[in-house]
């Protein structure tokens, strides 16, 4: 009962002797196949059919918000933002992040005495990040940002432990409205 | 005894030298030709347009380390891959592949063809079986099954080039078509026909089931490593040149261009050698281009095809042609 029989369309003579399908897909074949060769010879067809990209060589535009590598960003006098608070390590789903913080014993300046802590070794291990992007959403000295970097390749596991130097360098300049230097 | 070691020169040197290095730009074509038709790019790096990759290749398999399972029948597994290389290698010779140049004119020149190269599937039947797995087993069962029956249409879509050039000595066959028409005018559906088989014939696709990756993982040389598996390709490729240089021959005029006569010397055998290599270049062209089209074909339809549909019908070419020549062309 539960069985249905389909009928099968009955094919006319054209389409049981194959060829004309045939000769329709290799049309289509070679379409594609001279399409990559011009692309590949010539500019002027902007890489219709050649979408592939040469890696090493040619790499993707990552967006803004892509999340790659977490860094730390200093303003624009190439002072570090962070303070040691201490929220991104805990709120690090892996524990990636470990911070060692460290107070200003003498202010230098009348700037640094407004703020109290800062990171004396910041850590972060990227064997264990998951890119996650929480300590981005939770820092609120907006010190710590995933940025593009994505291809990290070290020889020795311990090099994929970022130390403070690595990120900051990693991270950059970032000129934004948060100034915990002047605005405290 | 000079001519008889100018005669294995040149055997060692087609058989030794062109037909593996042509074989070898045929797998870096092959793998160019079918990343473009599927809008890739495929192997660019090594060399020019990554023309060295076949190389790399080579010397990939040569240092492979040569495993032979314990499961097999090992006289059998070893000497497999070269009676399927050997009988690829031998059918060139009769081939005229430029003005007096082949190895071997002989009187018989299709039939030794046709000779030698079935002897090419004992090969993959036995590495089939010596490989002592099912899956190589059923690739060796359908390769024999399908060159038999493709032999068939294969040797019978000949019989009308015979019929209207009455010599099967490939050299003479050239000179007719020099002398009147390309046969693939007059006997378009023969060509076809031809065609048709010659690709059931090297295993290529759309009739591939002997190797059917989806099915038999490899087929017949699923069991097969380093450099045997490299022979088991080897063959396959030279297969492939052998099939559209008869292609070229029977059908094409061969080495010569149309509407242009040879001039005396080397330069004459140079040209004509040009020509004979940019005609099979188009037909190796298009066994790539057929098999990056068209899917494979299920195993019975296959049988099908080659039984219900080819053998008639080249049946009813011969009998056309027969015809055509008894009573308009006769006397």
């Amino acid at each position: 009962m539960g069985v249905k029989t389909v009928k099968r369309p009955r094919l006319r003579f054209t389409e049981r002797i194959y060829l004309g399908t045939v000769v329709k897909g290799l049309r289509a074949t070679i379409r594609h196949f001279f399409g990559v060769l011009i692309d590949r010879m010539f500019r002027w067809n902007n890489k219709k059919f050649a979408i592939t990209m040469e890696y090493p060589e040619e790499r993707w535009d990552f967006k803004d918000n892509f999340r790659g590598a977490p860094a730390l960003v200093v303003d624009e006098q190439h002072r570090g933002k962070c303070v040691a608070c201490q929220i991104c390590e805990f709120v690090c789903p892996p524990k990636a992040i470990t911070i060692w913080p460290a107070e200003f014993e003498e202010a230098a300046s009348d700037l640094e005495k407004k703020i109290e802590k800062y990171p004396a070794r910041f850590e972060i291990d990227m064997l264990r990040c998951i890119y996650c992007g929480y300590c981005e959403e939770a820092c609120p000295e907006e010190a710590i940002f995933l940025v593009k970097e994505a291809e990290l390749v070290y020889a020795r596991k311990q090099d994929f432990v970022h130390d403070k130097e690595k990120l900051y360098e990693m991270g950059g300049v970032r000129a934004d409205r948060i100034r915990k230097w002047q605005n405290k | 005894m000079v001519d008889l070691l100018l005669k294995v020169l040149h055997a060692f040197l087609i058989a030794g030298l062109a037909l593996p290095l042509s074989a070898a730009g045929l797998v870096w074509a092959e793998r160019r030709v079918s990343a473009f038709i599927q809008d890739r790019l495929g192997p660019n790096r090594v060399g020019p347009s990554g023309l060295l990759q076949p190389i790399a290749d080579l010397l990939k398999f040569i240092f492979k380390e040569d495993v032979v399972p314990g499961h097999v029948n090992k006289v059998l597994y070893i000497i497999a891959p070269a009676l399927t290389l050997i009988p690829a290698m031998i059918v060139f010779c009769v081939i005229p592949y430029a003005r007096g140049m082949a190895i071997a004119n002989l009187n018989v020149g299709v039939l030794l063809v046709f000779a030698i190269s079935s002897l090419g599937v004992y090969g993959i039947v036995i590495g089939g079986w010596a490989s002592n797995s099912k899956f190589s087993l059923f690739g060796g069962v359908r390769a024999s099954a399908q060159m038999i029956s493709y032999e068939l249409a294969l040797g019978l879509s000949v019989i009308p080039v015979f019929l209207i050039v009455g010599e099967l000595n490939l050299e003479e066959i050239v000179a007719w078509q020099k002398a009147n028409v390309w046969l693939v005018f007059p006997l378009f559906p023969a060509f076809v026909l031809f065609l048709v088989s010659t690709y059931a014939e090297t295993n290529r696709l759309p009739f591939d089931c002997p190797e059917a990756e989806t099915e038999l993982v490899a087929g017949y040389h699923t069991e097969f490593g380093s450099m045997k598996f490299a022979m088991f390709f080897l063959a396959e490729y030279i297969n492939m040149i052998t099939a559209s240089a008869l292609v070229v021959t029977l059908f094409f005029g061969g080495y010569t261009i149309p509407f242009f006569d040879l001039p005396e010397g080397i330069w004459g055998t140079v040209l004509s050698g040009a020509s004979f290599v940019a005609k099979c270049g188009f037909f190796l062209f298009l066994f790539i281009w057929v098999r990056w089209t068209l899917p494979r074909f299920r195993y019975d339809q296959l049988m099908d095809l080659g039984w219900k549909a080819m053998l008639p019908l080249s049946l009813g070419v011969i009998v056309l042609v027969a015809g055509v020549k008894a009573f308009l062309f006769a006397g």
